[in-house]
């Protein structure tokens, strides 16, 4: 049952999901131990490659294969031959010549992280490829939504934001809708995919989508980078008609609903400062249950294979 | 070995353990998986008997030195270790002793919790042929094998029922 690479959600079968997210359990309860490290993955090293900024996945990963006692080369991008002109193709060779046994890549282009994975026989996993797919952060936003919701079949997250640009938003409805979650998306209307999976109720209106129930608010990040985004409103008015405003958050509040955010918020954008000591919000909880989603994912690939087929003694 | 034979041994580990139990507080401890299903019998007997002590279990996957080995990791399970484990005086508890390499590892994990004061082992059935140099304190039952053997060891809340079968490879 075991994989190679870990590349999105939509090709992991229902099962592979539920024993993932059944194994992050224990290697959070390894968090409260005096010693929090593991020596599963002792001599095996993990490569992480960032053409894309980001430092909370990054750190999560960073902590997650150290916690399982593997060695983390950074491949410092922004510094290294990337810019000197090398390609995609030949970094990996270079780590391949590297003996790395396991690969994590974010770039932004949709696609990259499978056509490496195809070029080597190390483990490739995506940490983000462009607005296709960030299959880590799908499976610690299951494993969160688990912890208040043992059977989250029959609940309603309403994802709110940039619903088109982000490869959040596209794996985590994924993995939510596998699991028989109700997804409501809310966002401008020229955001707001109008194809897309069955079993979606669209928004434009935060009132309205409220009044739909959701058990869960889940609000993407207003990327800054894509502010030259056409369509996209100000930041102010981004606040006032898709963040949790004061008002709003009154209203979440009586109602009990949660909160989820993938992180950094932008305070004063998708959500106003109070919300981040709400006793719902589990952004928090996100950040912690990252770091064992990701360790249950390293554990459980097995780098030197191909896919389906048994594994080999490589050296 | 039957029903009644696994009952026996788990009578000798009981009365074996008893004895250490009533001059000092231990924590029995089971390996996952029937470790922990014979740490439970021993401590229903030891409650029997009105000697407090505490309890745990642990699984040892993340601790194995065969894991580059496999095609498949094995699944993880929970760990339940809610006592203090420095200064606790542990009775690590296993089904079958064979190579040793699973205290090994049972060793690693339980100590990553903590400085335990001591940590002795007991074993329902000693299968011999061991690999690393470690020795049970307390023993159920041992079996005569040949090396290539498997020991299949059924337990009822684990497997439905009561039972042991010696497997040969000759």
């Amino acid at each position: 049952m075991a994989r190679k690479d870990f590349l999105d959600i939509a090709s992991l079968t229902r099962e592979e999901v539920d024993h993932l997210l059944d194994q992050a359990t224990p290697f959070k309860e390894l968090f409260t131990r005096s010693v929090k490290k593991v020596p599963a993955l002792k001599g095996k090293s993990v490569l992480t490659l960032f053409y894309e900024p980001s430092t909370r996945t990054h750190s999560s990963f960073e902590v997650a294969a150290k916690r399982l006692s593997a060695d983390v080369i950074d491949l410092d991008v922004p510094h290294s031959s990337a810019v000197k002109g090398e390609t995609v193709k030949d970094t990996v060779d270079t780590l391949q010549a590297m003996r790395a046994d396991y690969i994590v890549v974010r770039h932004k282009m949709s696609g990259l992280p499978q056509a490496i994975a195809r070029q080597t026989k190390a483990s490739v996993i995506n940490a983000g490829d462009g607005a296709h797919a960030h299959p880590t952060q799908a499976l610690l936003d299951a494993f969160t939504l688990k912890e208040v919701f043992p059977s989250p079949a029959g609940k309603k997250v309403l994802i709110v934001g940039d619903i088109l640009h982000s490869r959040v938003a596209r794996s985590t409805s994924n993995l939510f809708l596998k699991l028989g979650v109700e997804v409501g998306f809310l966002g401008p209307g020229s955001l707001v995919p109008k194809l897309g999976p069955a079993g979606i109720t669209r928004f434009t209106d935060f009132e309205e989508a409220l009044k739909w129930g959701p058990d869960v608010v889940y609000l993407l990040r207003v990327q800054m980078e894509r502010q030259d985004v056409p369509s996209f409103p100000g930041l102010q008015e981004y606040h006032r008609v898709y963040g949790v405003t004061q008002e709003r958050f009154k209203q979440i509040q009586g109602e009990g609903t949660y909160i989820m955010h993938p992180g950094p918020v932008n305070r004063g954008v998708e959500l106003c400062h109070e919300v981040m000591d709400y006793e719902h919000s589990l952004i928090n909880q996100q950040v912690e249950n990252g770091i064992a989603a990701r360790m249950a994912v390293l554990y459980w690939l097995k780098p030197g294979t191909s896919e389906g087929e048994p594994q080999h003694e490589t050296d | 070995m039957n029903a009644a034979a696994i009952g026996e041994a788990v009578a000798t580990l009981v009365e074996k353990i008893c004895a250490t139990a009533r001059r000092e507080r231990v924590a029995i401890v089971g390996i996952r998986s029937r470790g922990d299903e014979v740490a439970e019998r021993v401590c229903a007997a030891l409650s029997k008997e009105g000697i407090e002590h505490d309890y745990g279990m642990i699984d040892i996957s993340l601790y194995r030195d065969d894991l580059s080995h496999l095609a498949e990791n094995p699944k993880l399970q929970s760990s339940e270790i809610t006592f203090q484990m420095d200064g606790a005086h542990i009775i690590l508890i296993d089904d079958v002793l064979f190579t040793g390499r699973t205290i090994r590892a049972a060793l690693d994990a339980l100590t990553d919790y903590g400085r335990p004061a001591r940590i002795q082992l007991a074993i329902l059935i000693d299968r011999g042929h061991r690999e690393i140099p470690i020795q049970p304190d307390y023993v159920g039952a041992t079996l005569e094998t040949a090396r290539m053997d498997h020991v299949l060891v059924r337990l009822k809340n684990t497997d439905g029922e009561d039972a042991v079968e010696l497997v040969t490879n000759s």
